[in-house]
This record gives structure tokens, C-alpha cells and sequence, in this order.
């Protein structure tokens, strides 16, 4: 790196810094606020345990092993599921999208599929697939599909139509049409759908431990509710928002590696 | 023998066809460009001098007639027909040398050699990793030329290439232009407006007429280059093409009435 980078750069990781602090000020009043309230004794230590308290509980299940079990075996659920209806979602978007008749073959169907409730088809799928990992799995998968599919779908068909005379007078084959076209000129929806993806599959991930699990996250807040462990519940909660949101800024930070060529406004 | 970048035109007709009544675009167009003549058609707007470019490059293979290139008729779009539109037309995700290579790898050194030669020919040395998006206007119509040049192109045809940007940018494009030909020897097709522009770079002017678009004029600039612009014999040429571009929207407006 040659000097005249260095202060741009330095910049930048000073702009990062100064955007995440600006982005807790909010949580962490709250917080402030939460725990002075308790201190006080304005509010109920039984259904809003201080945050001190909350602390505490995280720490005892953290030694004990417990915590980093649950939280394994449902970050494993979620990826397994987003990987499988993600990369459905993908491809039978891309599919979709490059063929007008697969789109008249499958869109409808799909579209129809998508407005079904995730909550009404939970029963059925334990019914189908039981309480085991199969039926997690595959509520997630489905919640997962939706999204990319149609971010992908909808990126494909807002290619630029003058670029494909391009590609034509460049002599580009259909494989390399997709690859050098279509596929970068959808990148952006597709990673927008990639969020939306990835917080769906988070969302289902919840349903499903919820419906009846003995292991993950969702089943630590049910357990903890029936012995009126308001401090786990709370811990899982918080577990479920900030691995959300790392997993969010994850695919932010894709974003801003693979669309640096975009020109927008910025705000 | 075939002659590379010989360009015919024989007896191109095209109509389109709308709400089942018939436009007649395009009548009895011939021309007989010779490899690496510079070659222009001006004319108003409307009298198809764009569609005809485009039945050039293959890109519009509606039309009656024969169009041959390099002794071959041409059946569609290629890399030995390069074109330039009037916007840019590049791939906003790929950087200026990853355009000009395209679907070429940068890795291979023959294609590195070939394409760091053409940033050097088009004048972008500095500007090999920016974005389309942080170039200027003129800047991403240098990219296109050195991505249509790249392909060793029988023919460049451009569609009113410089007609979006400034007077100043034009007239530095327009020069560059002309030591690219120079160097290369391409045959070149350029659509325009610009009545300077077109007595600037070519060889021959064609003028068009609408109604139907047709060749109406033909007028040989044989004048040497450098070209001054403010010379006495360019502005005789350049009032001779404005005189038949005049003529010929007259007798459009008469064929319409």
C-alpha cells in the first residue's frame, strides 16, 4: 500500500467505527434505562429481571456448557435449512427468470405456495416428517426458498435489454451470457433476497423449536418459561437478535465487497 | 478472393409493419465500401440511417436484399462487426480493462498484451481499474471503441457515437478517432448528425432522405489529413453536404404532403 492510500483507508475504518457506535446508542440506553428502572424497583423483577440478572443467567448457562450446545445445534438447523431452500430458491428463480415458459410452468404454483401461511403448514409437516430434525429442517428450508426465489426471479428480468445486444455482437454463448450477464446484473437482488433469505430461515428456526424440539435456542426459551425463568427466556431472546443480526451484517458486508461498482445514492 | 472489410449493400429494402398498415423504412439502399474506407451517413432524423447500421452489424435481420461483408452475406450479429452505440454500453460491474477484455481472461498474458496495447491506443493509461460509473462520458466511449477494437473488427460501425457529449469531448474524440483509423485501417460506418463531424472524418458522406429512407447524396471529401477545421475547402464541403441534406428533407416533406 503507497502513502497516499493510507489516510483513505484510515478514514474508512474510522467511518466503521463511528456508524457502529452510532448504532448501539439506542440499545444501550435502553438497557441503562432498563437496569436503572430495576435498581429502583419501578418494575417487576419476575417478568423484566434486571439486566444485571439477565447477565448472570447467560454466564451460569455459558459455564455450565448448556448455552453453547443450544446455540450450536440451532445455528446448524438454520444453515442446513437456508442452504437447502436458499439454493433451491436460487436456481429455480434463475430458471424462472431465463425461461418464459418454466415461468408460466412454475410461477403460478409457486405463488400460490407462498401465500400459505408458514404457521398452517407446521401441523402437516410434523404429521409428515415427525418431531425429529427432518421437519425442523425443511419448515426452515421453505421459509428460506420464498425470498430468494423471488429476488432472484425479479433481478434476472431487470437485466438492461441493451446489454444482451452486446453480448450478442461479443458472441457470448448462452452459458457465458448467464454467467457474464445475467448473473452479475441480478447480483444485487439476489443478495437482497440472500438477507431476507437468511432472516427468514432465522424466523422459522424459532417456529420450529418452538413446536416441540429438545435441543436449540427456541427450546431453551419454552423450557425456561415452564419453570418461569424469565432471565433465560430473555437470553435466548437476545440470542436469537444478535446472532440475527450478525448474520444480517454479514451479507450488508457482501454486499458492499461485490456491488462497489453500483452508483446510487448513499443517503 | 474475399477482400477483409469490404462492405456491400445491395438493394436493402425493410418495412415494419404496425396495426396492420405498413411502413416503408428503407428503399433500394446500395453502397460499395471499400476496406478501410472512412465511411458517414447523415441525414435527418427518422430517415432510418440507424436501422440501416443496425441490418449492417446483423442485429436487425428483418429486412429484403443482401448485405455482404468481407465477401460473406451477414446473417447476425459478430465480433468482426464491432459497435459503437451512442451510450456506452458497458458492464457497469466490470472494471475499464475488464471491459475492453470482456469474456477474455486478463490472466492469459496474450489478452493482458493485447488489452494493456488498446488502453494505450484509446488514451486510458490510470484509468485501467475504474468503474464504468467513475468515468466520464467520453471516457466510457474510449472503453467501448478499445472493446470493439480488441476483436480485430472487419468493420466498426457507430451509431452517433459522440452525439451525447460535449462539443469539446466530441472534437477530442473525433481526433482520436481518426489515429485509431489511421493505425488500424478499419472500415468504418458512422451514423450521424453532425454535418461537421461527418466532413471531418470520412472519405464519402452519404446523405439520406426520409420518407422513404433512401441514399440521396453522395459526396467525396478528398481532402487530406490533418483536416483543418476553419479552412476554406472544409467549409465548401461542409455547405455542399448541408445543401443536399437540405434537398433531401424538402423532398421528404414534399413526399409526405
Amino acid at each position: 500500500m503507497n502513502k497516499a492510500t493510507r489516510p483513505a483507508t484510515r478514514k474508512k475504518r474510522r467511518n466503521g467505527l463511528r456508524r457502529t457506535l452510532t448504532g448501539l446508542i439506542v440499545p444501550l440506553a435502553l438497557l441503562i434505562a432498563w437496569q436503572i428502572a430495576s435498581g429502583a424497583g419501578l418494575i417487576s423483577a419476575q417478568l423484566f429481571p434486571a439486566p444485571s440478572s439477565i447477565l448472570k443467567d447467560f454466564y451460569d448457562l455459558l459455564a455450565s456448557g448448556e448455552y453453547i450446545g443450544h446455540l450450536k445445534i440451532s445455528v446448524y438447523r438454520a444453515l442446513l435449512g437456508f442452504a437447502i431452500g436458499g439454493s433451491a430458491g436460487l436456481l429455480i428463480g434463475l430458471a424462472v427468470g431465463l425461461s418464459r415458459r418454466t415461468e408460466e410452468a412454475l410461477d403460478p404454483t409457486l405463488q400460490m405456495l407462498r401465500t400459505v401461511p408458514l404457521l398452517a403448514i407446521t401441523p402437516l409437516f410434523i404429521l409428515w416428517f415427525g418431531f425429529g430434525e427432518l421437519s425442523k429442517v425443511l419448515l426452515i428450508a421453505v421459509g428460506a426458498f420464498f425470498p430468494l426465489y423471488v429476488n432472484t426471479f425479479l433481478g434476472v428480468r431487470s437485466v438492461d435489454l441493451k446489454l444482451f445486444d452486446v453480448a450478442r455482437i461479443l458472441e457470448f454463448s448462452r452459458a457465458k451470457q448467464i454467467r457474464r450477464l445475467v448473473l452479475p446484473a441480478a447480483l444485487p437482488n439476489v443478495l437482497l433476497g440472500l438477507r431476507l433469505s437468511l432472516g427468514m430461515a432465522w424466523l422459522c428456526l424459532v417456529v420450529a423449536e418452538l413446536m416441540g424440539a429438545d435441543r436449540g435456542i427456541g427450546y431453551l426459551i419454552q423450557d425456561a418459561r415452564s419453570f418461569m425463568q424469565t432471565g433465560v427466556v430473555f437470553v435466548g431472546v437476545f440470542t436469537f437478535a444478535i446472532v440475527g443480526k450478525l448474520a444480517d451484517s454479514f451479507v450488508r458486508l457482501l454486499e458492499s465487497k461485490l456491488l462497489k461498482w453500483q452508483d446510487n445514492y448513499r443517503g | 478472393m474475399t477482400i477483409k472489410g469490404e462492405l456491400i449493400i445491395q438493394n436493402v429494402n425493410k418495412s415494419f409493419q404496425r396495426d396492420g398498415s405498413s411502413l416503408h423504412v428503407l428503399s433500394h439502399i446500395n453502397a460499395h465500401v471499400k476496406p478501410g474506407q472512412f465511411v458517414s451517413i447523415i441525414g435527418p432524423s427518422g430517415c432510418g440511417k440507424s436501422t440501416l447500421l443496425k441490418i449492417i452489424a446483423g442485429l436487425d435481420a428483418e429486412y429484403d436484399g443482401d448485405v455482404f461483408l468481407s465477401g460473406a452475406p451477414v446473417t447476425r450479429p459478430g465480433k468482426e462487426k464491432g459497435f459503437i452505440f451512442q451510450e456506452h454500453r458497458l458492464f457497469p460491474w466490470l472494471t475499464a480493462e475488464q471491459n475492453i477484455a470482456a469474456d477474455l481472461s486478463l490472466k492469459n498474458p496474450a489478452v493482458r498484451m493485447q488489452v494493456d496495447s488498446m488502453i494505450e491506443l484509446v488514451k486510458l493509461k490510470g484509468f485501467e481499474r475504474a468503474y464504468p460509473r467513475e468515468l466520464s462520458g467520453g471516457m466510457s466511449q474510449r472503453v467501448a471503441i478499445a472493446r470493439a477494437l480488441l476483436r480485430q473488427p472487419d468493420v466498426l460501425l457507430l451509431d452517433e457515437p459522440f452525439g451525447a457529449l460535449d462539443a469539446f469531448t466530441r472534437n477530442h474524440l473525433q481526433e482520436a478517432l481518426l489515429e485509431i483509423w489511421a493505425r488500424n485501417k478499419t472500415t468504418m460506418v458512422l451514423v450521424t448528425h453532425d454535418i461537421d463531424e461527418a466532413v471531418f472524418l470520412s472519405d464519402r458522406v452519404f446523405v439520406m432522405g426520409a420518407g422513404p429512407g433512401t441514399i440521396k447524396h453522395e459526396i467525396a471529401i478528398d481532402l487530406p489529413h490533418p483536416r483543418s477545421r476553419t479552412g476554406p475547402a472544409f467549409q465548401q464541403l461542409r455547405a455542399s453536404v448541408m445543401n443536399a441534406l437540405h434537398q433531401s428533407e424538402t423532398t421528404a416533406q414534399d413526399w409526405e404532403i
